[in-house]
C-alpha cells in the first residue's frame, strides 16, 4: 500500500516542481498593446499574450475556453480596464480559478486607472449607447499613457518577481529613454496637425486628438457602439460640406463600408489607423504603431493640399 | 452503493491536498527557512537599490516633462485616479449589481397545448408548452457581488403567473470561492448544473423561444437543485475543466431526496480550445446519477410512480467561427448534443394493475446552427428528436408507452437584437414530438435592465 502513497506523493512534487520549472512571469495582456508593452518591460524574464488581436473588437469578445486557460497560467494580467472588458474578462476571472489575477490582487492591473480619463460621462442612461461609467478605455491611443503605464507595470513586476527587479528596473530606464525622444519626435512631426478637423468611426481616438489637438467634427456612429445608420452618414454629408475635415478615421477591426461610402460622397480620405499592435502590416510593436499613425495622419494633408 | 462512492471521488480531492503538503515540507523545513532568509536579505537589498534608482529615473523625467513641446500640464496624472484597483467596487458601490430580465412572448398553436405530451416521456417540472397567446412569461431578477476576497455570490429569482397566481421560484442562488489553491473553485448553494451544454444556460440566453426536446424530456427542461460543486482546472496548454457535483435530489429526473439527502451525483469534463484566428470550440461529457423516490407523474389522484435509479449521459459540441475571431461582424455557432438515459426501477400506478420493473433506454439528440450575418441580424435552424424503447404490453395505456414514431421537432428563427440588451424574435416550429403534430409560431422579445454580466462561452 505505501508503493501507491509513495508514487501518489512523487506524481504531486513532480507537478508542483514542473509547474515551478517555469521561472519567467506569465503576463495574460486583454489587449496587444499591453502585451507589448510587457515585453519591452519584462524582456526574456516573462512571457506574455494577448486575449485578443488588432482584428478582434474588444468590447465584443467571448469567454473562449482558450481564454479561460490561459488567465489560468498568469501571474500579471493587464487590461485597458474602465468597462471595455465588462462582457467577458469578469467571466475569465471567475472561471479562470487563479487567485492571483484577482481584483484587489498585485496581478490584477487595469490601466486606465493609472491615467487620466476623458468622456467621463455625467448622465448613465443605455438609451446614449454603450457608455463606459468610468470614461473612455481607449487610452493607448496616447503615447504619453504608455509612459506612466510602462512605470506601472515595472513595478507590478519587480514586486512578483523581485529576483529579476534590477532587471526591470534596467529595462524600464532604456525604455523610458527611447519612448521619450520617440514621443518628441512624433510630436515634432505631428505639428501640423494641430488644429485640423477629422471624422471618428467609434469614439475610440479621443486620447489620439487630444494629443495631436485634432478636432473632432462628427462620428459615424450616432451613440457609441450603434452602427453607423444610412440617415446618419446623408446628415453628415451636410456637416462635412460646411465643416470640411482632413481625414475619416476608423480601427483596422470596424467595418470599412460606411467610411468608404462618405468618402466616395465627399473626396474626404477614409484611413485606418492601426490602433494597436498589429493594427497594419508593419506595425509590429510600440514604436511603428505610432510612427505609422503619424505618417498616415500627414499623408491626408498633402492630398487636401493638392 | 455506487453512488456513495462518487461522493467519495468528489472530496478525494481535497483529501490528497490537506494530507501530502505538510509531509512534502516537514523534511526541508529547515532548509527552506534558511533559504527563505536568504532570500529575504537579497530581495531587500535588490529592492533599496530599485527605490533609488527609481527615485533618479523620477527626477529625470520630471526635468523632461518640462521640455517636452506641446504637451499640456496636467494631461498625465502619475498617481492611481482611483486607489487601488476598486474595478468592482466602484461599478456597484457595494450593493450587488442588479439586473432584471424580461422575457415574454407571444404564441400560437394549431391544437391545444394543454393536451400536449411526449408519448414515452413522463416530464416534471415546467416541461409542457409555453401559454397560448400574449403572455409576459417569467421575469428574472438577478443580483450578483463579491461577497469578500473569499466568496461571490449570485441570486436568481423568478417571478411569473400561473393560472393567475404569482408564483416566485429562486432559481439559482449560490456562492462561488474565488482564491482556493491548486487551480480549484467550489460553488455551493441552489444552482443548475454544469452537465451538458445547455443545462446551465438561463431561458434569456437560449437561441430558440424553447429548450430543446432531450433536455425536456430527460431534464425537466434543466435541473437545478440544492448541492455543491467542485472544478478543477487542468494545467493544460488546452483547456480541460474536470467537475463533480452532489445534490439533494428533490427535482426530476431526481425526487423524494432520496440517500439521505444526497440523491444526485453528477460528473463532468469539459474540453475547449481554438483553431487558427477564427475557430473555436467546446465539447463535454458528463454523467448524472439520480435516485427517485417515488417521482410522481400526471393525475394527481392515481399518478404513476417511479422508483429507481435514473442515469443520464451527455456528449456534447459545440463550435464557433468568426472571421478573425471578431463576432461583431459576422459569426456561426453549430451546436449539437446526445443524451442517452438509463432507468432502472418500478413503475407503479395506484388503482392498477400494471406495475413491473422497468429497464428504460432511451436517447435524445439535437443539432443547431446559428448564423450571424451582419450586426445585430441572426437566423438558426434546429432539429430535434427522441427515441425510446418499448416498456412493454403492461403499460399499454399509460403515459409510458411508445406511439408509433420517434418523437422529432424541426425548428426555424430570425432574431434582431438592436443592442447587447434587447432581442425580438420571431420561430416557427413543425412540432411531431406529441400525440398530434402540431404547427407552432412565436413572437418572443427579451429585455435586459441593469447590471447584465457576459455569457459563457
Amino acid at each position: 500500500m505505501y508503493y501507491r502513497q509513495l508514487f501518489l506523493i512523487s506524481l504531486f512534487t513532480g507537478l508542483i516542481a514542473a509547474s515551478n520549472a517555469q521561472a519567467s512571469v506569465t503576463v495574460f495582456a486583454c489587449e496587444p498593446e499591453w502585451a507589448a508593452l510587457s515585453r519591452e518591460i519584462g524582456g526574456d524574464k516573462i512571457s506574455a499574450s494577448s486575449a485578443t488581436n488588432a482584428l478582434q473588437d474588444p468590447h465584443y469578445i467571448q469567454a473562449r475556453p482558450s481564454l479561460i486557460a490561459g488567465i489560468r497560467k498568469a501571474d500579471l494580467l493587464v487590461c485597458s480596464g474602465s468597462d471595455l472588458e465588462a462582457g467577458w474578462l469578469p467571466l475569465l476571472l471567475r472561471k479562470g480559478n487563479n487567485p492571483k489575477v484577482q481584483p484587489g490582487q498585485q496581478g490584477y492591473l487595469m490601466a486606465s486607472q493609472f491615467v487620466k480619463r476623458l468622456e467621463i460621462p455625467t448622465v448613465l442612461d443605455r438609451a446614449q449607447g454603450d457608455l463606459h461609467a468610468q470614461g473612455n478605455p481607449h487610452i493607448q491611443t496616447d503615447p504619453r499613457n504608455l509612459a506612466v503605464l510602462a512605470r506601472e507595470i515595472a513595478r507590478r513586476l519587480q514586486q512578483i518577481d523581485a529576483g529579476n527587479a534590477q532587471e526591470y528596473q534596467r529595462n524600464l530606464a532604456a525604455f523610458e529613454g527611447r519612448w521619450g525622444r520617440a514621443v518628441d519626435e512624433w510630436q515634432r512631426k505631428a505639428a501640423p496637425l494641430r488644429g485640423k478637423n477629422v471624422v471618428l468611426h467609434h469614439r475610440s481616438w479621443v486620447y489620439l486628438t487630444n494629443w495631436l489637438g485634432l478636432v473632432e467634427v462628427a462620428s459615424l456612429e450616432t451613440k457609441p457602439g450603434v452602427p453607423p445608420s444610412a440617415a446618419h452618414l446623408n446628415e453628415l454629408l451636410g456637416l462635412l460640406k460646411s465643416t470640411p475635415a482632413i481625414a475619416i478615421l476608423r480601427t483596422p477591426y470596424q467595418d470599412p463600408k460606411p467610411s468608404e461610402w462618405l468618402t466616395g460622397q465627399t473626396g474626404i480620405p477614409n484611413v485606418a489607423l492601426p490602433f494597436t499592435v498589429g493594427g497594419l502590416p508593419g506595425a509590429n510593436d510600440l514604436y511603428s504603431v505610432f510612427d505609422a499613425t503619424v505618417k498616415l495622419l500627414l499623408a491626408t494633408l498633402e492630398t487636401d493640399g493638392e | 452503493m455506487k453512488h456513495n462512492y462518487f461522493l467519495l471521488l468528489a472530496v478525494l480531492p481535497f483529501y490528497f491536498l490537506l494530507s501530502i503538503a505538510p509531509v512534502v515540507h516537514a523534511d526541508e523545513n529547515i532548509a527552506a527557512m534558511r533559504a527563505e532568509l536568504d532570500a529575504l536579505k537579497s530581495q531587500y537589498e535588490m529592492r533599496i537599490q530599485a527605490l533609488e534608482q527609481r527615485l533618479s529615473a523620477a527626477e529625470q523625467q520630471l526635468q523632461h516633462n518640462q521640455v517636452l513641446p506641446g504637451q499640456e500640464p496636467g494631461a498625465i496624472v502619475d498617481a492611481p485616479v482611483t486607489p487601488g484597483n476598486s474595478y468592482a467596487a466602484a461599478s456597484n458601490q457595494f450593493n450587488p449589481a442588479m439586473g432584471v430580465i424580461l422575457n415574454g412572448a407571444l404564441r400560437a398553436y394549431e391544437h391545444d397545448p394543454q393536451d400536449h405530451y411526449i408519448p414515452g416521456f413522463p416530464q416534471a417540472g415546467e416541461a409542457g408548452l409555453g401559454d397560448e397567446g400574449l403572455s409576459i412569461g417569467e421575469s428574472e431578477f438577478v443580483f450578483t457581488a463579491n461577497v469578500d476576497d473569499w466568496f461571490y455570490a449570485r441570486v436568481t429569482a423568478a417571478l411569473e403567473q400561473e393560472d393567475g397566481e404569482f408564483d416566485t421560484g429562486l432559481e439559482e442562488a449560490f456562492i462561488d470561492t474565488l482564491s482556493l489553491p491548486a487551480h480549484t473553485s467550489l460553488r455551493f448553494g441552489r444552482f443548475y448544473s454544469s452537465v451538458g451544454y445547455l443545462n446551465n444556460k438561463h431561458a434569456h440566453t437560449w437561441d430558440f423561444t424553447d429548450q430543446a426536446l432531450p433536455y425536456s424530456a430527460f431534464l425537466g427542461i434543466q435541473y437545478g437543485d440544492d448541492g455543491i460543486q467542485l472544478r478543477w482546472l487542468a494545467p493544460t496548454e488546452m483547456y480541460l475543466e474536470l467537475g463533480a457535483e452532489v445534490f439533494r435530489g428533490s427535482n426530476y429526473p431526481a425526487a423524494g431526496d432520496a440517500d439521505n439527502g444526497f440523491g444526485t451525483q453528477t460528473l463532468f469534463a469539459r474540453f475547449g480550445g481554438d483553431v487558427g484566428l477564427s475557430n473555436s470550440w467546446t465539447a463535454g461529457f458528463s454523467w448524472l446519477g439520480a435516485s427517485a423516490d417515488d417521482r410522481g407523474y400526471g393525475d394527481e389522484d392515481a399518478p404513476l410512480q417511479f422508483n429507481g435509479d435514473s442515469d443520464l449521459y451527455i456528449a456534447d459540441l459545440v463550435w464557433k467561427w468568426a472571421p478573425n475571431g471578431n463576432i461583431r461582424e459576422r459569426n456561426f455557432v453549430l451546436q449539437a448534443e446526445y443524451l442517452w438515459r438509463k432507468e432502472d426501477g418500478s413503475y407503479d400506478i395506484a388503482d392498477m394493475e400494471n406495475t413491473g420493473r422497468v429497464t428504460n433506454d432511451a436517447t435524445g439528440w439535437y443539432a443547431q446552427g446559428i448564423y450571424q450575418w451582419r450586426p445585430r441580424w441572426r437566423a438558426g435552424l434546429r432539429l430535434d428528436g427522441l427515441s425510446l424503447d418499448d416498456p412493454g404490453a403492461q403499460f399499454a395505456d399509460t403515459p409510458l408507452a411508445t406511439f408509433g414514431s420517434d418523437p422529432r421537432r424541426y425548428s426555424f428563427m430570425i432574431d434582431y437584437s438592436n443592442s447587447e440588451f434587447s432581442r425580438i424574435r420571431l420561430q416557427f416550429n413543425r412540432d411531431e414530438s406529441g400525440p398530434k403534430n402540431d404547427n407552432q409560431v412565436f413572437l418572443q422579445y427579451i429585455m435586459s435592465i441593469g447590471a447584465h454580466g457576459g455569457h459563457e462561452f
